[in-house]
């Protein structure tokens, strides 16, 4: 199934990109494509090989909605997203070492092997997690958009979730209460078609997630997210209508997930040709690549040189996964409280 | 370069599976993402991708087989025009092994609990002044708002309305729109919306008009608040407060009488107090709101109106973990906390007047939680007594039971007795109510079945 609102002539389909994006930029969303791609294939391997436990959610086929947004975002802008994360932190700069140890459970991982896939955050890059509750994500960006509101800043705060967590209720009070305070906060809803096994269709009569906003008062739309530079585009719009002041966004992105919804999905409720058809006709770093050659931007060669590089980066990253040790026992009783020790109860 | 690929474990719990057909064969050409095999785990059949690209060498379990254990190289795969032969398979053992020595006795167990601390809350001679809890609870905030631009309230009703029950009287007018602001009724997405503040570095104050509708954002004060500074390995985490009145008020029926003591005492990464004085009120919210963690603080409405002598200084604050022993004696412990305490008080002066003497412990926090005063004091009476109005089953008396049991069980000289309220729904009716309340005259009698009178 393709997605169902495309614009008939993207950048992607006609092989010319945007006038205002360069040759550099386009190489730089096919590198940070690649590395989600790469890196959560590795990861899907490493949880084969027993490495990574628990869930485990890829990213692969939704590259494009994360790497275009970021590519909208500025310094200082927050990010806050659901248990399908690993897109966003490679994306936003977090290191893949640290976020593959994570995944491992060691101690070089972000949360030092004590969250785990599901739950990770960095300071340092504004990545506000990683949370395993569907839809906890979007009130706490409402509350990090506040946060910047409050201080009088001009910063905005990306809060991703998916179409199943859209039909959440606190998704609803969230945007009530993001318009009544123009909080900056841009709602990006990443519609893969399926929440876990169960479509779009069948959790909902009101599919069109971001024209509920309009209930709301709030500004949006939809867009195709298999196209990176229609998501940058839409990004830019978001972005400049929260740094103006006029509140919260919603974006509804068009997206679709090759892999099962965790890594012990069998997938049975769609069949291998409606994945294989996005693979095949709608794959967003086939697309970047082919308007790189086409354009005359890239040679294959300059290509195999990037594929090479990022090979390297993420094998790096699977070594240092298994190198780093399991965190020190005593790091149970760690991280409890910010200030004290926990009692013995 | 060949290489071997190994039996994908495909779920959390799959050790081992059936290779039940071979999607390729030897020499075919594949790529990242083509479906290589079928394989059926204890719960399904899954497909099996390929991750790299390359030709098919060798297949080297038959489709079929089963019992397959995780990480057995099934096939080998190259680069085109490559021979490949099976390497001796190596043991495919690649499970962590750091940290495999036995754990140490001191890691394996919480760190031990600070001593008893009896220096007096204010010194001798402090000025005083007469002021109800309601009143305590404003200050408190006031004061906090007036030293720290990052702390503000929210919740229903807590700016133009002065606050349901008025705790928040006068703050719009003090600290304006920005720093005191009223919520739609949504106590799920405010909550959430604190949390997120939090994370962004402000302090806040969420306040519940009462605490049972504080359980449509119990996901947030717990998975959000108060999990995220262990799952961040302490890089980010939720200081803020999250308060309002707590248990039965008055006629009030089932929905709105819950006492939650007992719950958010459960969860490691929360603080949890009950004040029962107006100078504790005061004292521990302020506490709270600088406090570094999410608190959980529980008032009582009927508490609200009742007036004590509150410290007439400039900053007064009460530690985290401190008990207040009322009154000493040494006949009997009796422990209870929030509006518990009035129980305890007025049976204990009941029972002074039969000739027994009660010691009244105030936990005051219920998490961190002042073991070492209670123990203290049970090694002296032997004998102890907990009150509570919340629910029985699993209630802070029972804890205490247990913990007392576990550390001191040679000095009892009877079984520690709960007083809590009655395992039923808060009924309506005047006479059920106070029946399903614990009261003086439970506790008189618990206290009289330990000391054996
Ligand atoms: C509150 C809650 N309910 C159920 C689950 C189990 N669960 C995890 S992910 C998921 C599907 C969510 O789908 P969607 O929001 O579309 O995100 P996607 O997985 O497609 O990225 C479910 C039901 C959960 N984690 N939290
Ligand atoms: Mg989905």
């Amino acid at each position: 199934m393709p997605p169902r609102k495309t614009a008939a002539t993207t950048a992607a389909a006609t092989g010319k990109p945007a006038a205002n994006v360069s040759a550099e930029d386009l190489k730089r969303y096919y590198r940070e494509m690649l590395l989600i791609r790469r890196f959560e294939e590795k990861a899907g391997q490493l949880y084969g090989m027993g490495l990574i436990g628990g869930f485990c959610h890829l990213y692969i086929g939704q590259e494009a909605v994360v790497v275009g947004l970021e590519a909208a975002a500025s310094e200082g802008d927050k990010r806050v997203t659901s248990y399908r994360d690993h897109g966003h932190m490679l994306a936003c700069g977090m290191d893949p070492k640290g976020v593959m140890a994570e995944l491992t459970g060691r101690i070089g991982g972000y949360s030092k092997g004590k969250g785990g896939s599901m739950h990770m955050f960095s300071k340092e890059k504004h990545f506000y997690g990683g949370h395993g509750i569907v839809a906890a994500q979007v009130p706490i960006g409402a509350g990090l958009a506040f946060s910047d509101k409050y201080r009088g800043n001009d910063r905005v705060t990306f809060t991703y979730f998916g179409d199943g967590a859209a039909n959440q209720g606190q998704v609803a009070e969230s945007y009530n209460m993001a318009q009544l305070w123009d909080l900056p906060v841009i709602f990006v809803i990443e519609n893969n078609q399926y929440a876990m096994g169960t479509s779009v269709k069948r959790a909902t009569k009101s599919p069109d997630f971001w024209e509920r906003g309009v209930a709301y008062g709030i500004a949006g739309e939809a867009v195709d997210g298999m196209d990176v530079l229609a998501v940058k585009a839409a990004g830019e719009k978001a972005v400049a209508h929260c740094r103006a002041g006029k509140g919260p966004y919603i974006l509804e992105v068009m997206t679709y997930r090759y892999r099962g919804h965790s890594m012990s999905d069998p997938a049975k409720y769609r069949t291998r040709e409606e994945v294989q058809e996005m693979r095949e006709k709608r794959d967003a770093i086939e697309n970047v690549r082919q308007m790189l050659l086409t354009g005359g931007h890239a040679s294959e060669d300059d290509l195999k040189k990037i594929d090479k590089e990022i090979k390297d980066i993420v094998n790096e990253a699977a070594e240092f996964s298994k190198e780093s040790p399991e965190p020190d026992l005593s790091e149970l009783w760690t991280d409890i409280y910010a200030d004290t020790a926990p009692q013995d109860a | 370069m060949a290489t071997e690929i190994l039996m994908p474990a495909l779920s959390p719990t799959m050790e081992e599976g059936t290779l039940a057909k071979w999607l390729v064969k030897e020499g075919d050409s594949v790529k990242s993402g083509d479906i290589l095999a079928e394989i059926e785990t204890d719960k399904a059949t899954m497909e099996f991708e390929a991750v790299d690209e390359g030709v098919i060498g060798k297949l080297l379990v038959a489709e079929g087989t089963e019992g397959v254990k995780v990480n057995t190289p099934i096939a080998i795969i190259g680069e085109a025009g490559e021979t490949m032969a099976a390497k001796a398979p190596a043991p495919a053992d690649e499970a962590p092994k750091a940290a495999e020595k036995a754990p140490a006795a001191a890691a394996a167990s919480a760190p031990a609990s600070v001593k008893v601390d009896r220096s007096p809350d204010w010194p001798d001679g402090t000025k005083m002044k007469t002021q109800t809890v309601r009143e305590a609870l404003r200050d408190a905030m006031a004061e906090e708002m007036r030293a720290d631009d990052s702390v503000f309230i929210m919740g229903e009703e807590v700016a133009e309305y002065q606050g349901a029950y008025k705790i928040t009287q006068g703050l719009l007018d003090e600290f304006g729109a920005r720093r005191v602001i009223d919520t739609p009724i949504t106590e799920h997405g405010f909550a959430g919306i604190g949390v997120g503040a939090a994370f962004g570095g402000l302090k806040p104050i969420v306040e519940f008009m009462t605490f049972n509708f504080a359980m449509q954002a119990i996901d947030h004060i717990i998975n959000s608040a108060a999990k995220t500074l262990y799952m961040s390995g302490g890089q980010m985490g939720a200081p803020m407060v999250f308060r309002g009145p707590n248990g039965a008020a008055a006629r009030v029926g089932a929905q709105h009488s819950h006492d939650y003591a007992a719950w958010y005492s459960q969860i490691p990464g929360l603080k949890v107090v009950m004040p029962y004085s107006a100078a504790d009120a005061k004292g521990l919210l302020k506490t709270a709101i600088r406090d570094p963690n999410p608190v959980v603080f529980l008032e009582n409405e009927i508490l609200y109106g009742r007036s004590f002598e509150v410290p007439d200084v400039d900053d007064f604050t009460i530690p985290f973990g401190k008990a207040k022993i009322w009154r000493e004696g040494s006949d009997v412990t009796i422990v209870s906390f929030g509006i518990g305490m009035t129980y305890a008080l007025e049976a204990a002066e009941k029972l002074a007047a039969e000739g027994i003497e009660a010691e009244v412990i105030d936990l005051r926090t219920l998490r961190p939680l002042d073991y070492d005063t209670i123990l203290e004091s049970v090694k002296k009476t032997n004998r102890c007594v907990t009150v509570e109005e919340g629910f029985p089953v699993c209630s802070i008396g029972n804890h205490l039971s247990a913990y007392i049991m576990t550390h001191a069980f040679d000095y009892l000289d009877a079984p520690v007795l709960n007083c809590t309220g009655k395992d039923v729904p808060m009924p309506y009716a005047a006479n059920l109510e106070k029946l399903a309340l614990t009261s003086v005259a439970e506790v008189i009698e618990a206290v009289k079945t330990v000391t054996y009178r």
